[in-house]
């Protein structure tokens, strides 16, 4: 069952660009990205798109549908009306490459900038213990596909490009909290420098990237405002004050 | 060319999935400089789509687990036509390389004790596979990345630079390896983003780049997987060995046509998943081979037990290796009892609760319900075979991964070949990528400390650049889409599942002619971000990757693993003796017959005589290895 579905595409690049219309066959159970190969194929040979997996695992399609962030694999064609329109945009946060591409490094410089695991000396591999339980906490983080829909939605950043220099963005924050919540990691003082160094404060928790993950993971509850809680508690309990500095951690351990 | 990008570095990386980064964190700690390359960003590398886990015999769910079971299951999955030093290396080196990852911050599920949990998958007689949920590759790949990360905040320490001594170089497509001397010099490509060209120089260069899926109509593949490190190294003078062995997994989806050929994981059927026909028939009883028979249970009873006393009953029949899987499968939807869409039924929920299936099979529950509309805790999936994986590759030495005649150039993961014979079992290609990207990285390490300088020619850019410009140059050639799906088509009806002598001739005719109109591909619009010109390239590789398979196809009758003739049903020990080396000579790939290693006594004796009876000739079996 094939139908003729109006796409409009955003095309151009960093200089200059605009909306074009086109008509493309859609058919039953097709996603946004297959019709968007449809008229790669037929009809502009050159239109830019990124993407890999096609299921939903790599995170490589991001666009913005409608408005919307989303992953153009994971979008059925169907979830919009007949007569309706669908309009793919670049994602707005990061500059535009060309067409449906936009330069995402601004992440991977982030990615360079949160200290790594830190394995504990004494513990040989294959040594290991660790509760399952324990572990899953951090294992939800570390499902993120690193689509970056949740960075290019965060109203931090997304019309604020002053922001970006202070401001790592959500997808960085559940990095330290899966860090911070690591059964092993060695490393101290995660959630201070996050607020100190990555901008944890200026997040307003309006939960705008846990709307758009993919994955749905809860990054405001489960890594942003534990980690927030947890910064007030260390910085203003005159108590918990002295014993980090005298254990040299933070309190809440 | 005065204004052409150029770098140097010791060890060239192509590829950033699994093997590829596994073998810059080993050449980077031995103290070189590397630079990895890859045509996606970075962390989109296919690995991320391998769900089930890796495949190490660390005895943490069944303490009779060793070295020695993994290499004899391995052997068996391959039919006994891989090479057996490059098993043993993998059988012996998988659980160091799993522990190893933990120590860089990765998480895997748990056993009750709080050890690296394992579950079991076709053709592993113990429950083997670490796993996280069903997103093991995702685990790997990051934790990898993060590794890099931390080698290069190292270096931001110690020299003042993270980028200084490792460097990720993405979203770049390498269209040529250079060799000087008859040594590795340098690789040549162009950015994605601007089309401009670069040069990097270096004495040895490691492919990385995966698998040829993109080749077949109907593939769990992603688009990076056309052939491109098999191009590569054939076009350098390496050789490609058994071509023709590629695994169908037995279960991609089939149903809404977009979504046809991407991957169910196996994971499904290792956590009890049944496999139906139309008529309800749980059909893999039918389809226990004859060397398997003693191994997998015969009737449902003994199925159902094993998933609660594994020590009493045998295997359920639906973990087969996918091989057997595959062709079942295939058999029972062209005996008229497949599914509406042409596959068959796939049901894990009558075994298992919809609580834990949404723990244990978190991507597959929601792969499903958000593009087929099918919840799986409820009904029944519907599946088929997708081309999967290439057991066929570079030819390389099992300990160093260099590859055979090209000094310089080594290969690790998919693109080589020989570890898993005919076929592989799951969870050996998340181990293999650990195990041989580890010994790439220290067999070009080894390499590059014994090297000189070998400065690549002007007169190779100018080569190397031309082949670059040329879909440029040409106007109202054909358009390298419509070739690529013509290309899909033949692999897919001729050189697919089950073949025949007849249909891989005319396969190798009209690949021939593919290519001969592929020289004239022209390209429309500029060499920005491309994907039409990216594509002519890959086409390319795709072709080359073609004809070696269906000529190394052609010239194997019999049917082992993941070659499946028609005309030729059966194994022939003869024929396990013979690997199939596809060599290019610039124009067309050539195949010929070479003896395949004979498998050492300490090894050979690890078997019971009489299953080795089943696959090796009985002059083989009377000789009882060699010494």
């Amino acid at each position: 069952m094939s139908r003729k579905l109006k796409l409009r595409i955003w095309r151009g690049d960093a200089d200059n660009g605009g909306l074009q219309d086109v008509v493309v066959d859609a058919n039953e159970g097709e996603v946004v990205l297959d019709v968007i190969h449809r008229v790669q194929a037929t009809q502009m040979g050159d239109l830019a798109v990124r993407w890999n997996c096609k299921a939903g695992k790599c995170g490589s399609c991001s666009m913005e549908i409608n408005g919307k962030p989303r992953l153009a694999c994971m979008t059925q064609v169907a979830a919009y009306g007949d007569d309706e329109t669908i309009t793919v945009t670049p994602l707005r946060a990061f500059p535009v490459i060309k067409d449906l591409v936009t330069d995402v490094s601004f992440n991977y410089k982030k990615a360079m900038e949160i200290p790594a695991y830190e394995h504990p000396k004494e513990l040989k591999p294959g040594e290991a213990r660790m509760e399952q339980i324990d572990v899953e906490r951090s294992q939800e983080f570390r499902k993120c596909i690193e689509c970056f829909l949740c960075q290019d939605t965060c109203h931090v950043i997304r019309d604020h490009e002053e922001n970006k220099k202070s401001f790592a963005g959500p997808r960085f924050f559940i990095r330290i909290a899966e860090l911070d919540m690591h059964p092993l990691d060695q490393l101290r003082n995660r959630k201070r420098t996050a607020q100190e160094e990555h901008g944890l404060g200026m997040c307003n928790i309006t939960k705008c990237c846990t709307e758009v993950c993919p994955e749905h993971i809860r990054i405001t509850d489960n890594a942003i405002i534990p980690m927030k809680e947890r910064v007030v508690d260390t910085k203003y309990d005159p108590i918990r004050w002295l014993g980090s500095k005298i254990r040299k951690r933070e309190g809440m351990e | 060319m005065a204004n052409l990008e150029r770098y140097k570095y010791d060890v060239i990386v192509i590829g950033a999935g699994g093997a590829g980064l596994r073998a810059a964190v080993e050449a980077r700690e031995a103290g070189l400089r590397v630079a990895i390359i890859c045509k996606s960003l970075f962390g989109k590398a296919h690995t991320v789509m391998a769900e089930g886990g890796a495949a190490a015999s660390m005895g943490n769910v069944n303490s009779g687990d060793n070295w020695m079971v993994h290499f004899r299951d391995t052997m068996r999955g391959g039919k006994f036509l891989n090479h057996y030093r490059m098993a043993e290396l993998h059988a012996k080196e998988s659980p160091d390389r799993v522990w190893e990852l933990e120590t860089w911050g990765a998480l895997f599920d748990r056993t009750k004790e709080g050890k690296i949990s394992q579950r079991n998958f076709g053709g592993h007689e113990y429950p083997r596979l670490a796993h996280v949920g069903d997103r093991t590759g995702l685990e790997l790949i990051r934790t990898m990345q993060q590794k890099i990360v931390a080698l290069q905040q190292k270096d931001g320490r110690d020299h003042g630079d993270m980028e200084s001594h490792i460097k990720v170089f993405a979203e770049l497509t390498i269209t040529e390896i250079i060799k000087e001397n008859e040594k590795v010099a340098g690789v040549y490509g162009y950015w994605r983003e601007s089309g401009a060209e670069v040069l990097f120089e270096a004495p040895a260069v490691i492919i990385a780049t995966g698998g040829v899926g993109k080749t077949f109509k109907i593939t769990s593949n992603s688009w990076e997987g056309t052939g491109d490190g098999h191009a590569l190294a054939l076009k350098a003078g390496a050789n490609l060995v058994d071509m023709e062995f590629l695994q169908f997994h037995p279960t991609g989806m089939v149903w809404p046509p977009s979504v046809r050929g991407i991957l169910v994981t196996e994971s499904v059927r290792g956590e009890g998943g049944i496999l139906t026909n139309n008529l309800g028939e749980r059909f893999m009883f039918k389809y226990i081979p004859d060397v398997f028979k003693d191994k997998y249970a015969d009737n449902e009873t003994e199925a159902d037990g094993w998933y609660i006393d594994q020590d009493n009953n045998r295997r359920p029949p639906e973990l087969l290796p996918r091989d057997e899987v595959a062709r079942a499968i295939n058999s029972e939807v062209k005996a008229g009892r497949g599914s509406e869409h042409g596959g068959v039924f796939l049901d894990v929920s009558k075994r298992i609760s919809a609580e834990i299936i949404k723990k244990r099979l978190p991507s597959m529950w929601h792969q499903f319900y958000e593009l087929a509309g099918v919840d799986i805790t409820k009904e029944a999936m519907e599946v088929g075979p997708t081309c999967h994986y290439i057991m066929g590759g570079v030819e390389v030495e099992p300990d160093t991964a260099a590859a055979v005649g090209v000094p310089g150039l080594f290969a690790a993961g998919e693109v080589a070949g020989g570890m898993h014979g005919s076929n592989r079992l799951g969870g050996n290609s998340l181990s293999d990528l650990l195990v041989f990207g580890r010994r790439a990285g220290m067999g070009a390490s080894e390499y590059v400390k014994k090297s000189s300088a070998n400065p690549v020619s002007e007169s190779s850019i100018r080569a190397a650049a031309e082949r670059i410009e040329a879909p440029f140059s040409r106007s109202g050639g054909e358009n390298s889409y419509s070739l690529h799906a013509e290309l899909q088509e033949v692999t897919h009806n001729l050189v697919g599942i089950i073949r025949t002598g007849e249909e891989l001739k005319n396969a190798i005719e009209k690949i021939a002619g593919i290519r001969e109109r592929s020289a004239s591909v022209s390209v429309s619009g500029g060499r920005k971000f491309n994907p039409g010109f990216h594509l002519a390239f890959d086409l390319d590789n795709m072709l080359l990757v073609a004809e070696s398979t269906a000529k190394s196809a052609i010239k194997r009758e019999e049917s082992r693993g993941g070659h499946t003739r028609d005309d030729f049903p059966g194994m022939n020990s003869k024929w396990r003796q013979v690997n199939h080396i596809s060599s290019f000579d610039g124009s067309k790939v050539n195949v010929r017959e070479q003896a395949l290693p004979a498998i050492p006594k300490e090894l050979f004796d690890l078997f019971d005589v009489h299953e080795l009876e089943k696959y090796l000739t009985a002059e083989e079996v009377a000789k009882g290895g060699s010494k």
